[in-house]
């Protein structure tokens, strides 16, 4: 696959962000999910929401601005943008399980072709469990997409006809961006939006554990 | 702390270190009481505050939505020797769980965790064509929470993202300890910026300086009964 361009997180993030229309409230994942924030176009208005309880938050701030009181869901430091709000936890899920967050763009291990998702837990033994928000989130948010690589490190297949890893939320993502393409599950696999320069549609299906249409 | 018995069920507040009642803690550590249940989001960092408390043996069983993180050392070994329990809770149902044992709700419905592992054994229903999971209220005999400021009456204002679980928490317990940064007169806070009524709180304790978690983890201190 040499002769594939694969696509940066950042340009991941960036292809995300094109796609969030102008007025939206939106929940960052944490880890790479947290990139979205720094490519939202030009004149475009789009409210951050933290799950611990912030809405309309800015960027990281200067180091001597750095307050430990002012942090996102993954506990980095954060500033507060004019019409920004502090709420506490119970109105803050209230605003993710009631349907008021308008896209939520989460991490994943895997996602299924009928819209399963897992990210909280491998499932193994030795592992100590932490599910957060994440399955409110996905249960909750108008619309779920999901930001990962295409396949883990050793090759395996990501995109799934069913998850084996312990489930966040079942039917719920609607769309996966990965370094090699943009695709949107359609319930029995998954249909191409975009695809990495020099991948061909043979290639994108070996890499695809789940039917891949164009 | 006086009151607070063995196998008492205790909340604390915080999100990570934000709001997280560490000096209150510290206070319970030295108090002595053993057997406990602890309802917060994280399982402590370092060997300080809740991860001192765990450390010195004396919880029983740790309810929380997210105990692992990068300095979370005490409580990963002790659920690796099997020496706590833990019932993992969603965020969003945690918080919703206390809220309700506060407004008086015995249990609810939510879609959260459906037909995931965290909802084995318990009572489903379809609502709006989906599933929805039975949830029970979840009460404490104490909270120990963190504000910013306090009056004679209990009012408290937070301060920024350190709100997040104090203000439920205050409802959901029979006794609510608040460690606040200042005590004012009553009818200085701004009645429109009264978070937490006082109806809900039950004592305040003046810490003008709070401990700073991140700072005392750096230079290795751990605290030790007193």
């Amino acid at each position: 696959m040499s002769e594939v361009k694969r696509w940066t997180p950042d340009e991941i993030a960036a292809r995300i962000a094109r796609d969030i229309p102008d007025g939206s409230y939106v929940n960052l994942g944490i880890g790479q999910p947290e990139k979205v924030a720094n490519h939202i176009p030009e004149g475009r208005e789009i409210i951050f929401h933290t799950e611990n309880g912030i809405l309309g938050f800015g960027p990281t701030p200067a180091e001597e601005n750095i307050d430990y009181d002012l942090i996102n869901a993954g506990k980095k430091p954060v500033s507060l943008l004019k019409g920004g709000s502090f709420f506490h936890h119970a109105d803050s899920f209230a605003m993710i399980r009631g349907g008021h967050i308008d896209l939520c763009v989460l991490g994943a291990y895997q996602v299924a072709a009928n819209g399963d998702v897992a990210n909280w837990s491998t499932g193994a033994a030795d592992d100590v469990p932490g599910v957060g928000g994440a399955m409110d989130l996905a249960a909750g948010a108008k619309r779920i997409v999901v930001m990962m690589t295409h396949t883990t490190k050793q090759g395996g297949h990501k995109l799934v006809d069913a998850i084996t890893y312990p489930a966040t939320a079942r039917g719920v993502v609607q769309r996966v961006y990965t370094d090699i393409a943009v695709l949107d599950v359609t319930g029995d696999g998954f249909r191409v939006v975009e695809m990495a320069d020099g991948l061909s549609m043979e290639e994108l299906q070996a890499r695809t554990g789940a039917p891949v249409t164009g | 702390m006086a009151g607070i018995e063995d196998g008492a069920r205790i909340m604390l507040s915080g999100f990570g270190e934000a709001g997280h009642p560490t000096d209150l803690v510290h206070a319970l550590l030295d108090q002595g009481a053993r057997d406990l249940t602890i309802i917060a989001n994280n399982a402590g960092n370092g060997y300080v505050g809740l991860a001192a408390l765990i450390n010195a043996g004396r919880v029983k069983r740790m309810v929380c939505s997210f105990p692992k993180s990068s300095q979370s050392v005490v409580f990963n070994d002790f659920y690796a020797r099997g020496a706590i329990e833990l019932e993992l809770v969603p965020q969003g149902t945690l918080a919703e769980r206390i809220r309700a044992a506060g407004a008086g709700v015995p249990a609810f419905f939510t879609p959260t965790s459906a037909g995931t592992p965290l909802a084995e054994g318990k009572e489903v229903r379809d609502y709006n064509g989906r599933p929805h999971v039975l949830e029970e209220a979840l009460h404490a005999d104490v909270a120990l929470v963190k504000a910013e400021a306090a009056d004679r009456w209990g009012n408290l204002t937070y301060r920024k993202a350190a709100r997040n679980f104090g203000p439920i928490m205050c409802m959901a317990a029979d006794c609510s300890i608040v460690q606040v940064r200042r005590h004012v007169e009553l009818g200085e806070l701004d009645p429109e910026s009264v978070i937490t009524p006082g109806i809900f709180v039950d004592r305040t304790v003046l810490v003008a300086e709070p401990a700073d978690e991140q700072s005392l983890i750096a230079s290795g201190y751990r605290r030790e009964p007193a």
